[in-house]
């Protein structure tokens, strides 16, 4: 478990985070969410050891990270922004070192350098100077640094940043499947992310922690989630009514016209908060005989509570 | 040695041979000690076997060469960003300060190990005193760590590998230059006996002549390895206070 505790820091009279506190239970994968200078990296570098807070702290599986140090990266695996390694060194000379510096000797060490090439598919580079490697691999010797000792607490500042669709893909499957046995807490910006792999986000903005909540939670905070767009079409109906009758429905906040021509009706229709509306409107349209060409609900986009909490 | 001390020595080590750097420097290093005894150390016209004319150069050599070996000890890990993966690994910055600046002083050990031949035709012309070069060499490695402590400590204090290089050429000057009759000269007029020689006493010049005259005075030992623990732990202390910066 990851306890953040009243996370502080200021740079001089700039305060990149300002008091975050949360916690993180074995089995969630948390997001990070937040504009590009909100504070994400910072408060990664203080949870993981690398910058002391200003004030607060973090304490992995039970060790204090400024107490315990030692101890506390111990039970962490870390990929930190834009994925560093020597490139000077070989793929399998870099896992090597990492593994030394974990404790690992001998046989438990190749075996355990072997096994996480494996994994995140390097065998093809193993030999090869990290500087020579395309973005796509470097991103992965960094992504099994962190993961060669199956660390109970994997840390990682935007995982996928700079990789083409299919090697998000592979990166995000590898997280699912570690997502189980860890504390798993990533940074990124790309939404469709937090959708794939997160169990729970949290936005920071300005260096303050902003919302906590599912994904889907924080979907249902869109002023369009459940929104239903109703078009029809305009033979033998009169405008005028079908407005009338939609306005009656309760949990209406907003009826939008899109379009309301010689073919087609198009209108909008806004929930209140948390309600959802499109049963109301089919029994209406099923009672007044409406012929529908089209009824589609809205979901929330987390772009959408994204721009609304942040900008 | 402490475990992940030898580990970082090792990885630090095989870095500097891993690049063209090693192969550089030592060719260098060997060249210029060669042309400094040969030429501007007379070493044949003395007459003398002994390797006098080439100690006397290398405080100069290491002047330059050594800030080109610390420099990027901590620089190209800010740089590249690989400092924030090496801290956040369960070691303690002293470890990390200490693997790296040991392989470096190994280094450069190897490369001082290199001038033998310089030993043998001293041996071949003539039947020098060895215990004498042996002090030489003795005295040499220690300044050279030294060297190397000084220029470790600035190149954690920046990013930048240039910047660490002239700055650790500076200071490492100013420890040579104390010793020089140059300097002392303008205290000696007017300034009490105790100043000019507490000036004296901070020189590399002074100490490591003593020491390759064939003298070995536990002063000037406890002068080097002061001085190493001293940057070395300015150094832990920079890391320790500025990692992220």
């Amino acid at each position: 478990m990851v306890e953040v505790k009243n996370l502080s820091r200021q740079f001089g009279t700039f305060t990149a985070v300002d008091n975050i506190s949360f916690q993180v239970q074995q089995g969630e994968v948390l997001g990070f969410l937040g504009p590009n200078g909100a504070g994400k990296s910072t408060s990664m570098k203080m949870i993981t050891g690398f910058l002391a807070p200003s004030a607060g702290t973090a304490i992995i599986n039970g060790f204090d990270i400024i107490n315990k140090p030692l101890q506390a990266k111990r039970e962490i695996g870390y990929l930190p922004e834009g994925a560093p390694a020597y490139p000077d060194m070989t793929v399998v000379d870099f896992l090597e070192f990492i593994a030394e510096i974990r404790n690992f000797s001998g046989t438990e060490k190749s075996k355990r350098v072997d096994s996480v090439i494996e994994r995140v598919s390097l065998e093809s580079v193993r030999y090869q100077l990290i500087d020579t490697l395309s973005k796509g691999f470097k991103r992965r010797v960094g992504l099994a640094q962190a993961i060669l000792h199956d660390p109970k607490v994997l840390i990682m500042d935007e995982p996928t940043d700079g990789l083409d669709p299919n090697q998000k893909h592979e990166v995000r499957s590898l997280i699912q499947d570690m997502a189980q046995e860890k504390v798993i807490i990533l940074s990124t910006h790309i939404l469709e992310e937090v959708h794939a792999v997160c169990s729970r986000a949290i936005i920071i903005a300005n260096g303050r922690l902003i919302a906590d909540d599912t994904p889907a939670a924080l979907e249902a905070r869109a002023p369009n989630h459940n929104a239903v767009t109703l078009t029809l079409p305009a033979e033998q109906q009169n405008a005028a009514s079908i407005r009338e009758s939609l306005q009656g429905i309760a949990h209406i906040k907003e009826l939008k016209v899109l379009e309301e021509n010689d073919d087609w009706f198009s209108y909008l229709l806004l929930p209140k908060r948390d309600q959802s509306i499109v049963n109301q409107i089919s029994q209406i349209a099923h009672q007044q005989q409406w012929t529908i060409k089209e009824l589609s609900v809205a979901r929330g986009q987390l772009d959408e509570v994204f721009r609304q909490l942040t900008v | 040695m402490n475990n992940s001390i030898g580990i970082i020595f090792r990885r630090e080590l095989n870095g500097y041979f891993s690049t063209p750097v090693a192969y550089v420097f030592i060719v260098i290093f060997l060249f210029l000690s060669g042309v400094f005894s040969f030429y501007l150390g007379n070493f044949f016209g003395r007459g003398q076997a002994d390797l006098q004319p080439f100690f006397t150069f290398h405080p100069w050599l290491y002047l330059f060469l050594i800030p080109a070996l610390s420099m990027r000890l901590w620089a190209e890990e800010r740089k590249a960003g690989s400092i924030e993966l090496l801290l956040t690994l369960p070691i303690k910055p002293s470890d990390a300060v200490l693997g790296k600046f040991l392989a470096t002083w190994a280094f450069t050990a190897i490369a001082l190990a290199l001038t033998f031949p310089m030993w043998i035709t001293v041996n071949y012309l003539g039947s020098p005193d060895n215990s004498v070069i042996f002090a030489g060499y003795l005295g040499s490695l220690l300044m050279a760590g030294a060297f190397i402590a000084i220029g470790a400590c600035i190149s954690a204090l920046t990013k930048n590998q240039v910047v660490a290089f002239i700055v650790s050429v500076v200071v490492c000057l100013l420890f040579i230059l104390s010793g020089l009759p140059l300097v002392l000269d303008f205290f000696t007029g007017w300034a009490p006996h105790m100043v000019v020689e507490l000036i004296r006493s901070f020189s590399f010049l002074s100490h490591f002549n003593d020491i390759s005259k064939g003298v070995i005075d536990l002063r000037d030992l406890v002068y080097f390895f002061s001085l190493m623990v001293l940057w070395l732990f300015a150094n832990v202390i920079v890391i320790e206070m500025k990692k992220a910066d």
